[in-house]
């Protein structure tokens, strides 16, 4: 077969990551090549140099036998590569064939051809064998599977030959991840090539003609999709190195501190589980697994169906993230940027937003506490800041999220939900992090600590839960655990026996 | 004026926040006028001009306050200046008819804080943009002033009104005392009080500040609540600075009141801005209606003028800021 597509020991540096190490890789005329590793595997990487959002390193990459140093969008445009990502990329408010057409609409004399846009966006349909989609439907109005197709769409009009696909499926049911294959499978055998990124295994089984894993930035390995099998595609993905140095023995584990049952919403199904005093519990799942979800569901930032919640043995009603924060609960967003911090704000604003009402009297704010206590959270939590009047928005990402640490700990939270705590932390400022949170437990908190990262989880947790589909999948202990066990678990629909 | 422009640059360096440096623009801005119509205009430092100055600032600053807090919050209340002259068609038609002034006063004010409060309650509960829903009070409490009214200005009050309106105390209108006391009120509720925090907090990230445990709620409803009262005391102080109910009286009010938070360093981004700003914002306002009556130009220059100093004044802080955000970014 024709090759289209070839990386040659690409590589790329970010200050203190290597993110793409020496990569080589290439796609074939109509072939469909799965891309799969875990989270900072550098699969987004990849995928941004080719569509030309990141500059390469080193390395050279060729593409209809010509070669480049690097991209950039508008030539890997016109070179025909074009990428549907998770998060669609869509004008809401305007139809289907307005949609496919942006940018790029057929006129005449500056005036639109309106009935020529709607007879290709047809034509196009029929030749992808979709034709279950009206082209004047407002794309707000469709499905997230139909979205997908107008994304198929805008590609295909732009004669993109080789079309990416990032995790089309993390939000789809199982009919409509069928009916996707379908479209993607009639790609095919028109010839273009796909690169097709996912943490669902079975799926690549389904679609893929050759699977190519990374790891920790590294190729480990290309196969023919027939000659491989799912238990050894986890044992490619997973041996990644973990920090011995996170874990802290001494922290002594008490009684239980917070213990949800039954927790459901529209995303999360019947979750259960409990943390005790002193203990780091892991929350491991793949994208669209519900993990955020579940957090924000017990927090109450979402709405909550069903469940119950308890915090020292008693159970306890959350109507909302105020009387969640009175129960000495507290919730580290993802989004830590702009759903953690007022980034606009003080330090001093931000370590005392949780806690305002335990130093005001009659409303009025005791100046010298809150002085006081900010003066002391950034000595305890060495925060490097010039001064606690300082904008968070100087400050670093590390320092950012002591901040956001900070404000839990002047609201004398005991029980911490951190959801991705360590994300866009440079390597030096994890540790302290890490250090910070064992810091945490060892003074008798308990803390959930999500991450999508496994090596940092197995490296300071004391026990894992995994996520797969909104449900708890099974539980992982300390003297348990290994990465594959825990993949295959967020994995595998039959994972349930492997539970400890 | 050099030793204030020595006083901004360490504070830059060692970025104090921008509401001080603003401040001192809007200041500095401030005295380059005073020092010019003073020396262009024999007229412009006598005690009764300034005075003249001091009272024509004294609704808008008070109007601006309220405006101030809902800016705070992202927000913004277009119908201050049609409330206050609904208070005032309505303070008058009252006082006319036969009540008593304190109950006709509070009823009033009243008035003023039931529709600050109802923009809130919309506001929040049904999740709308808060620039449509207080055009649609400014248009429907415009409407109901001049249903009231009749379409006319309406005559009859008191002539202690008047009296009020244009005596002084300790030299200076009471008009403008009633300012003083808004805008000192207004800065320590804001520095000092655990509502002035959640203000900033609501305006720098409503999500954030949510899943703190702050009330979005009542904080929405406090500063929309606090900017229809301020509107309904501007409704009084309108009826002693007339003497009449004057349905229409509203118009400019609105977008001046914006006019002089924006000059006094307030962003329509949120999160930045304060009182003592948007009363140095109003004095600028002010002097320059009344600088170009001295200086005998053409009064419609006035809102030419205005209108470059807004747009001049932001600009500025926002190249400022721009500089200070690659410095940090190296």
């Amino acid at each position: 077969m024709e090759e289209v597509l070839r990386f040659e020991n690409v590589s790329k540096e970010f200050p203190g990551v290597k993110a793409l190490d020496n990569i080589s890789f290439n796609l074939k005329k109509g072939e469909i090549h799965a891309l799969v590793g875990e989270n900072g595997a550098g699969k987004s990487t990849l995928i941004k140099i080719l569509t030309g959002a990141y500059t390469p390193t080193t390395g050279k990459i060729h593409i209809w036998e010509k070669e480049y140093s690097k991209m950039d969008p508008i030539l890997s445009q016109s070179l025909g590569i074009a990428a549907v990502y998770q998060e669609l990329i869509l004008a809401n408010d305007i139809s289907v064939a307005d949609n496919v057409f942006l940018g790029i609409e057929p006129s005449k004399f500056g005036f639109i051809k309106k009935t020529e846009k709607k007879k290709r966006t047809v034509e196009l349909l029929k030749s992808i064998g979709y034709e279950d989609l009206n082209v004047n439907s407002v794309v707000r109005n469709l499905s997230t599977a139909q979205q997908g197709i107008v994304a198929i769409l805008r590609a295909l009009v732009r004669e993109a030959r080789i079309i990416i696909f990032d995790e089309p499926t993390a939000s789809l049911s199982s009919k409509e991840v069928e009916v996707l294959f379908n479209v993607i499978n009639k790609l095919k055998k028109q010839g273009t090539s796909i690169i097709y990124i996912s943490h669902r295994l079975e799926e690549i089984f389904k679609i893929a003609d050759r699977v190519s894993v990374l790891k920790d930035g590294k190729l480990v390995g290309e196969k023919n999709i027939k000659s491989t099998n799912m238990d050894e595609l986890i044992k490619m993905m997973v041996g990644r190195k973990v920090r011995t140095d996170v874990y802290d023995p001494q922290r002594k584990i008490g009684k239980e501190i917070f213990r949800c049952e039954g927790i459901t919403n529209y995303r999360v199904e019947s979750a259960s589980f409990s943390i005790r005093s002193g203990e780091i519990v892991g929350l491991y799942g793949l994208i669209g697994s519900g993990r955020t979800e579940l957090a924000r569901a017990i927090f109450r930032a979402d709405p909550l169906f069903s469940g119950k919640i308890y915090i020292e043995g008693k159970e306890i009603k959350i109507k909302s993230p105020i009387s969640a924060t009175k129960h000495r609960l507290s919730y580290l967003p993802e989004d830590r940027r702009l759903q953690g911090l007022g980034l606009q704000l003080s330090v001093k604003h931000n370590t005392n937003l949780a806690s305002y009402k335990r130093i005001s009297n009659f409303g009025f704010v005791n100046g010298k506490k809150e002085r006081f206590i900010t003066l002391d959270l950034v000595k305890a939590l060495s925060i490097k800041t010039p001064s606690i009047s300082q904008k968070v928005a100087n400050l670093s990402g590390g320092n950012q999220q002591k901040v956001v640490i900070s404000k839990w700990l002047a609201a004398h939270s005991k029980v911490f939900i951190m959801d991705e705590p360590t994300v866009g932390i440079d390597v030096g400022a994890k540790k302290e992090i890490y250090d910070l949170i064992n810091k945490l437990a060892k003074e008798g908190g308990g803390i959930l600590f999500i991450s999508s990262y496994m090596p940092e989880l197995i490296a300071i947790c004391d026990r894992i839960l995994v996520m797969r589909d909104g449900k708890i999948a099974g539980e992982v202990k300390r003297s348990e655990f290994s990465e594959e066990k825990i993949l295959t678990l967020a994995i595998k629909n039959e994972g349930e026996k492997v539970n400890s | 004026m050099k030793s204030n422009s020595q006083v901004v640059k360490p504070l830059e360096k060692r970025n104090f926040g921008n509401l001080l440096n603003t401040q001192v623009l809007v200041f500095l801005v401030l005295a380059g006028l005073w020092i010019y119509l003073s020396i262009a205009s024999p007229h412009f430092l006598n005690i009764s001009n300034i005075r003249n100055i001091f009272s024509q600032e004294s609704i808008v600053g008070v109007l601006a306050v309220g405006q101030l807090y809902t800016i705070i919050t992202a927000g913004i209340d277009l119908s201050v200046g049609t409330v206050m002259a609904l208070s005032n068609v309505v303070l008058t038609l009252l006082i006319v008819g036969g009540m008593s002034v304190p109950l006709a006063i509070l009823l009033v004010i009243l008035l003023g804080t039931g529709f600050g409060l109802l923009n809130g309650v919309i506001v929040y509960e049904l999740n709308m943009p808060p620039f449509i829903v207080t055009l649609g009070t400014m248009s429907i409490t415009l409407g109901i002033a001049l249903l009231l009214s009749g379409g006319t200005n309406i005559s009859g009050l008191p002539i202690s009104f008047a009296k009020f309106g244009s005596s002084n105390f300790l030299g200076m209108p009471n008009l403008f005392w009633i300012l003083i006391i808004a805008v000192v009120l207004g800065e320590i509720i804001l520095r000092y009080t655990r509502f002035g925090k959640y203000v900033y907090a609501v305006g720098s990230s409503v999500e954030a500040a949510r899943l703190s445990g702050v009330n979005v709620r009542t904080t929405i409803y406090g500063v929309y609540t606090l900017s229809g009262f301020l509107a309904g005391v501007a409704g009084v102080m309108l009826s002693a600075r007339l003497w009449m109910g004057v349905p229409t009286a509203g118009a400019d009010y609105n977008l001046n009141s914006i006019a002089a938070a924006a000059i006094g360093g307030a962003s329509l981004f949120g999160a930045q801005g304060t009182v003592i700003g948007a009363f140095l914002g109003a004095i600028v306002m002010s002097t320059i209606y009344n600088g170009t009556v001295l200086m005998n130009v053409n009064p419609f220059w006035q809102e030419v003028i205005v209108g470059a100093l807004i747009i001049g004044t932001v600009a500025l802080d926002q190249i400022r800021k721009k500089q200070k955000y690659t410095y940090t970014k190296k």
